[in-house]
């Protein structure tokens, strides 16, 4: 049960003399809602681009069921059970909303023999894709090209293809930025759920949600994790008030 | 369906073309369907796939070449055995091209997909492996299976060269258009569309595109098959990046988003370069002009005429 499912340690990435993200050590665990917070420029979504495979680290170790797999593409970590969304929705505009996460869930189950199936035979990976749909409330919208959804859709719609590939980890970067209070509240609602059978890392500024969601948080300053440990510690944290929260909360 | 009717009724035309002209016209069009060929094989990685080769040419002219080292001199061989052997040869060489070329991206694709096809040209150009830059005779495929043969000569060669050329035509669009509608085309598409995402979703989008890649190749070699059966000759220009470079402008001419944009493309080159020629001397002039006129005009190509208004217009290919 508490298996780690994703690991890092000593984790840096630096972009020439920048130290993006410093000898971060962080673990995610099947259960658990673990939220990465800071100022910008912080390095949270260096982070979450390094766990996901889209960019490769400088030195240190990612590890994943505990077998070290630093510096696989982006793909292969999908396989093996990552998922994420960008901090800038990443999706097939030009598609219904349905063909994106029926594309998710082909990668997840379309492969091999199977290629060379109609995409329309295959009822199974429609189902799975109206399936994630409807779980993050677009059930009436699979129809619209993706990129006639509003934003706040369009954010929905990734969290679907996210999870219609069937991940073990969801990588999730701000998922809540630009949705309306309605949408939020569904997908607090959803990320509770979500944290239930999955490891979970959430980037989000929203210090209400954070808070009401996160059962564990990382504080990253610098590039640096400055404090981590359940949310009631983290909020009383003189270091953390001063390099953070006190200014977002003020 | 209202594409499928006018599908089978650009069919029919073609089909009934060869009896209505003169046969002059029937070896233009004979080589208008072979360029039809040449394009389609290149829309499965312009417009399906999103990538912009100049290097097809190299695989239309080694299977062409492949023809003339197999046939003996004076000699024919059966199209049964020579059709296959294009469509393996021009398949492993995009397989070989193809592996080191799509490691690279966008404009340095591009680049490197012509480097590729310059070298196959030099080889032809500058060596007498096949001829030397004058190129030489090949035997005609022949229509023939276990010792039962179509019989061909002069007279009825070009009647029955089109219309084997028309049946493989149908047939590559009809593979390419069920290959669009598998869950394969369909990763293509969405390659073409966001790779990034593709990865990021769990697609290994290098072993799709090198797939996609070596199927246009190989297809690109059955038109470069057909090219030696109308014309019995090989020479260097087949290879060079003219041709390529002409295939791309069949395409936008057609159009980027349907499947039968190369092939309407491919007929309205060929048709403006016998009209041009009759009309001026400058045909190049003509043809450019009309290029740039159906780019501001028409940017979904030909393809995008309507002559009647149509429910919502397909979104996917």
């Amino acid at each position: 049960m508490s298996q780690a499912v994703l690991e890092t340690r000593a984790l840096t990435r630096s972009f020439g003399g920048l130290t993006a993200v410093a000898q971060v050590a962080l673990t995610l665990v099947i259960g658990e809602l673990h939220a990465v917070i800071g100022p910008n420029g912080a390095g949270k979504s260096t982070l979450i681009n390094l766990l996901s495979g889209d960019l490769r680290p400088s030195s240190g170790q990612i590890l994943i069921d505990g077998a070290s797999v630093g510096g696989l593409p982006a793909h292969r970590l999908a396989r093996l059970g990552i998922g994420r969304s960008y901090q800038k929705t990443n999706i097939l505009k030009s598609l219904p909303a349905l063909e994106n996460v029926r594309l998710a869930a082909q990668a997840r189950h379309g492969g091999g023999r199977r290629l060379f199936q109609t995409a329309r035979g295959a009822r199974d990976l429609v189902a799975l894709a109206e399936a994630a749909l409807a779980r993050v409330g677009l059930a009436s919208a699979s129809d619209r090209p993706a990129g006639q959804l509003s934003h706040g859709e369009q954010r929905q719609l990734e969290i679907a293809m996210t999870l219609a590939t069937e991940p073990r980890a969801l990588l999730l970067d701000e998922p809540l930025a630009g949705m309306g209070p309605e949408e939020t509240e569904r997908m607090v609602t959803l990320l509770r759920q979500l944290a239930a059978d999955h490891a979970v890392l959430l980037v989000e500024h929203d210090m209400d949600v954070v808070f009401a969601v996160a059962d564990r948080l990382t504080v990253m300053v610098d590039g640096r994790v400055i404090a981590s440990g359940p949310p009631e510690m983290i909020r009383s944290s003189a270091a953390v008030r001063e390099a953070y929260l006190g200014e977002a909360t003020a | 369906m209202g594409q499928t009717r006018l599908l089978l009724l650009g069919l029919l035309l073609l089909a009934t073309f060869p009896w209505v002209v003169p046969n002059f016209y029937v070896t233009l069009g004979s080589s208008a369907l072979v360029w039809a060929m040449f394009a389609l094989s290149l829309q499965l990685l312009v417009g399906v796939t999103g990538l912009v080769s100049l290097g097809h040419g190299a695989f239309f002219g080694l299977a062409a070449y492949a023809l003339y080292f197999v046939t003996p001199e004076g000699g024919r061989l059966s199209i049964f055995l020579t059709l296959p052997l294009a469509i393996a040869v021009a398949g492993v060489a995009a397989l070989v091209i193809g592996a080191l070329s799509l490691r690279t991206r966008g404009f340095f694709f591009l680049m490197v997909t012509l480097a590729f096809a310059q070298m196959v040209f030099f080889l032809f150009h500058d060596t007498d492996i096949g001829g030397g830059a004058d190129g030489v005779f090949v035997g005609r495929p022949a229509l023939e299976l276990f010792g039962v043969a179509i019989p061909t000569d002069k007279h009825n060669r070009g009647l029955v060269g089109y219309y084997v050329n028309l049946a493989l035509l149908a047939a590559m669009y009809l593979a390419l258009a069920w290959l669009l509608r598998s869950l394969f085309g369909r990763v293509l598409s969405g390659i073409r569309i966001n790779e990034h995402r593709m990865r990021a979703l769990g697609y290994d989008t290098y072993r799709y595109k090198l797939l996609a890649f070596v199927i246009a190749g190989a297809l690109a070699g059955v038109a470069g098959h057909q090219w030696v059966m109308n014309d019995g000759f090989v020479n260097p220009e087949l290879v060079g990046w003219h041709r390529s470079a002409e295939a791309l402008l069949m395409i936008l001419i057609g159009g980027l988003g349907v499947l039968y944009g190369p092939i309407l493309g491919a007929i309205a080159w060929t048709a403006l370069g016998e009209i041009s020629q009759l009309i001026t001397d400058r045909q190049l002039l003509v043809q450019g002009l009309f290029i740039l006129a159906v780019v501001l005009v028409l940017p979904q190509g030909l393809a995008g005429i309507r002559l009647w208004r149509r429910k919502a217009a397909e979104s996917t290919a």
